[in-house]
């Protein structure tokens, strides 16, 4: 059975990539293939990376309140790419509130502070189920 | 019978006995261990009279939005009986970036002001005399732009340069192992750095020329040990690199301030503050061979942890401020910043930022711990603690030093795999229930998403980007791009880089322009 694949990136200036390695170790240890970014891309080298990677989903993390803006421009790139298909998901500090607008713009979960890692791992593999890949 | 007991082992891997007695002390020397109050090696605190003679400084972080809103958050604070000032600066600021730049897109006045100019920070401080007030200012990378425009608008004011008092944070090699706002590669940075230092000690002698910070470590998940041990060895890499650049080290070293973080575990956290002081005075004393007493005294700021703050029932938040400011300030703090309830949410309201503040005036003139000195002093457990802590710290300062010094250990990504294991095992207890998180793991409940959160204005990107459109039209471009020049030159060469940096932002050069040149001259460092 062929491993998932997940990019884990922090989109925009934010430094507070804690929480994205947690994750991605977490991911790791559950059976995933991982790929952190490292911080400060832009949503362009983002969508990027996944297509050259190949990933079943993408996971952004931002806690500098930029997520609005990054986020759905992430998805639009992967649109622009040909690779809209790929699920994007995210985290950080995102207030309740902008979860609908986000939802709204193509991303498809939202973790806030005090997820447990397990949930997120459901939820990936739920995407990736539900796109129906071959994994 | 009694109950079996579970083994206690806190995050640094000290374990914790049932009770602690006169046996373990034995042998201890008063003055060796611990010295009189204010005298050598300090652990019992910096001043012989501690907060009897002076309180802490109550130093609250704020900035948002633009520079007007951050002003009014600034007079608002201070009218509430906060005593220094402490400036949150919006990442495009803290990475060198105008607002305009194509990266700032989305961050502007996010985490904090934004400020590209000179003109930025004159609204910033509008109405606040400098000479009256202290100010922080979280600022690495660009630390020395915005130390000059703080030193233009004093002069602006009226206010001698030489009777200026802040801090500047100034720790870069923190932000390439767990802060994240570098720029330029560790050489460059460093020589930076070492400038900053021998321009504050003729044009600015009250300055805190740096901010020695364990926080940002303690956040990206480190644990105490390795937050006091990682910050040491940093200081110890710039005072190495002030003394290589000819400074002699009682000349920078009594303007050396540290920063560290107060976190969950109460006794752990005082006993890390105190050995602190005492490993830091034997290192300056021994090691570096100061004489005059005041290098070897650390000074320290202190923040709540950041990363103990749940989204879920924020209100407990305040519970746990509480009791991490108690622990600063019963370790011995010089200034206080004590987080809100909401900040696991958003930037705080002002609801949220008056009861931080009142929490720590709580402390200050309710509770009577600040009625003698370390009260702590002498109790089994917490000079056992601090011996074992300090046992701990320098094991890794010799593991450092092996590897060729901080750093190396920078580079060689050896304190960043060290904070991402523990970070990843924090998590993991949470996860298995091995610790407590209240409201996430533990006492959980249905609750209604947060009202009333902070908004940052989304037309505040506009608002930045049309004042930096007049700016440009409207400022001398012929002086500015003389000093500018000027600057690449220096930069260039192996003089001070500081006093064409204040030349240009006297020039009204913008933070982007000034940190442009310097990206080009210096290169800009990549994270493998």
């Amino acid at each position: 059975m062929k491993k998932i694949r997940v990019l884990i990136a922090k989109p925009g200036l934010d430094g507070h990539d804690r929480g994205a390695k947690v994750i991605a170790q977490a991911l790791r240890d559950a059976g995933m293939e991982v790929i952190y970014t490292g911080i400060r891309q832009t949503p362009e080298q983002i969508a990027k990376a996944a297509v050259e990677e190949d990933v079943d989903v993408v996971g952004l993390s931002c806690l500098s309140g930029a997520h609005n803006e990054l986020f759905p421009r992430v998805v639009e790139c992967l649109k622009e790419l040909g690779a809209g298909d790929i699920p994007v998901i995210g985290g950080g500090i995102i207030p309740h509130e902008d979860h609908a607008y986000l939802k709204e713009k193509g991303v498809k979960a939202i973790f806030g502070p005090g997820s447990l890692t397990a949930d997120v791992v459901k939820v990936i593999e739920e995407l990736v189920r539900e796109e129906g890949k071959d994994v | 019978m009694e109950k079996e007991e579970k083994k206690v082992v806190l995050d640094s891997g000290i374990e914790v006995k049932t009770v602690y007695g006169p046996d373990d002390l034995a042998g201890f020397n008063y003055h060796e261990k611990l010295g009189e109050p204010g005298q050598y090696p300090y652990t019992r605190g910096i001043q012989p009279n501690m907060y009897r003679g002076k309180l802490w400084t109550m130093r609250q972080y704020a900035g948002f939005g633009t520079a007007k809103e951050t002003n009014a958050r600034f007079h608002y604070l201070l009218q509430q009986g906060q005593t220094g000032l402490s400036v949150a600066f919006d990442l495009p600021t803290q990475i060198g970036y105008d607002s305009d730049h194509e990266l700032a897109r989305g961050e502007v006045g996010k985490v904090g002001v934004a400020v590209d100019s000179l003109l930025d920070m004159e609204e910033l401080f509008s109405g606040i005399p400098l000479d009256k007030v202290s100010t922080s200012m979280t600022i690495n990378a660009p630390a020395a732009v915005l130390l000059a425009m703080y030193i233009a608008l004093a002069k602006k004011q009226g206010v001698d340069p030489k009777n200026l008092n802040g801090t500047i944070q100034n720790d870069i090699l923190k932000e390439y192992v767990a802060r994240g706002t570098y720029i330029f590669p560790p050489e460059p940075s460093m020589r930076i750095i070492t400038d900053i230092f021998a321009f504050c000690k003729k044009e600015v002698p009250k300055w805190n020329t740096i901010s020695i910070s364990g926080y940002h470590i303690r956040e990206a998940g480190s644990t105490a040990v390795q937050e006091l041990a990682f910050t040491i060895a940093n200081g110890i890499a710039y005072v190495e690199a002030a003394i290589q650049a000819g400074l002699s080290v009682d000349e920078f070293a009594p303007r050396l301030s540290f920063f560290f973080n107060a976190h969950l575990n109460f006794f752990e956290e005082i006993a890390k503050f105190r050995a602190a002081r005492r490993i830091w005075a034997k290192i300056m004393k021994e090691r570096f061979g100061a004489q005059n007493p005041k290098s070897l005294l650390l000074r320290f700021h202190t923040q709540t942890a950041g990363c103990t703050l749940t989204a879920q029932q924020p209100k407990v938040n305040l519970i746990r401020v509480a009791y991490q400011a108690l622990m600063a300030v019963l370790g011995g703090t010089q200034s206080l910043h004590t987080n809100s309830y909401d900040e696991a949410l958003c930037l705080p309201t002002d609801e949220a930022a008056l009861l931080a503040l009142r929490t720590q005036q709580v402390i200050a003139y309710e509770i009577g711990v600040t009625d003698t000195v370390d009260p702590l002093g002498g109790s089994y457990y917490v000079e056992s603690l601090t011996d074992a802590i300090e046992e701990k710290v320098w094991e890794y300062l010799k593991k450092i030093e092996e590897m060729g010094g901080a750093v190396e250990a920078v580079k060689n990504g050896f304190m960043r795999r060290e904070i991402e294991k523990s970070s990843y095992e924090y998590q993991r207890a949470i996860e298995k229930g091995e610790k407590t998180v209240i409201g996430v793991n533990r006492f959980v409940i249905e609750e209604e998403p947060p009202k009333d959160l902070l908004k940052v204005n989304p037309e505040i990107e506009k608002v930045q980007l049309e004042k930096l459109k007049k700016l440009r039209a409207n400022r001398d471009n012929e002086r500015v791009a003389k000093a500018l020049k000027r600057l690449r030159e220096v930069a260039e060469s192996k003089d001070n880089i500081v006093y064409p940096i204040l030349e240009a932002v006297e020039a009204y050069a913008t933070l982007g322009e000034i940190c442009g040149v310097l990206r080009e001259v210096f290169g800009e460092y990549r994270q493998e």
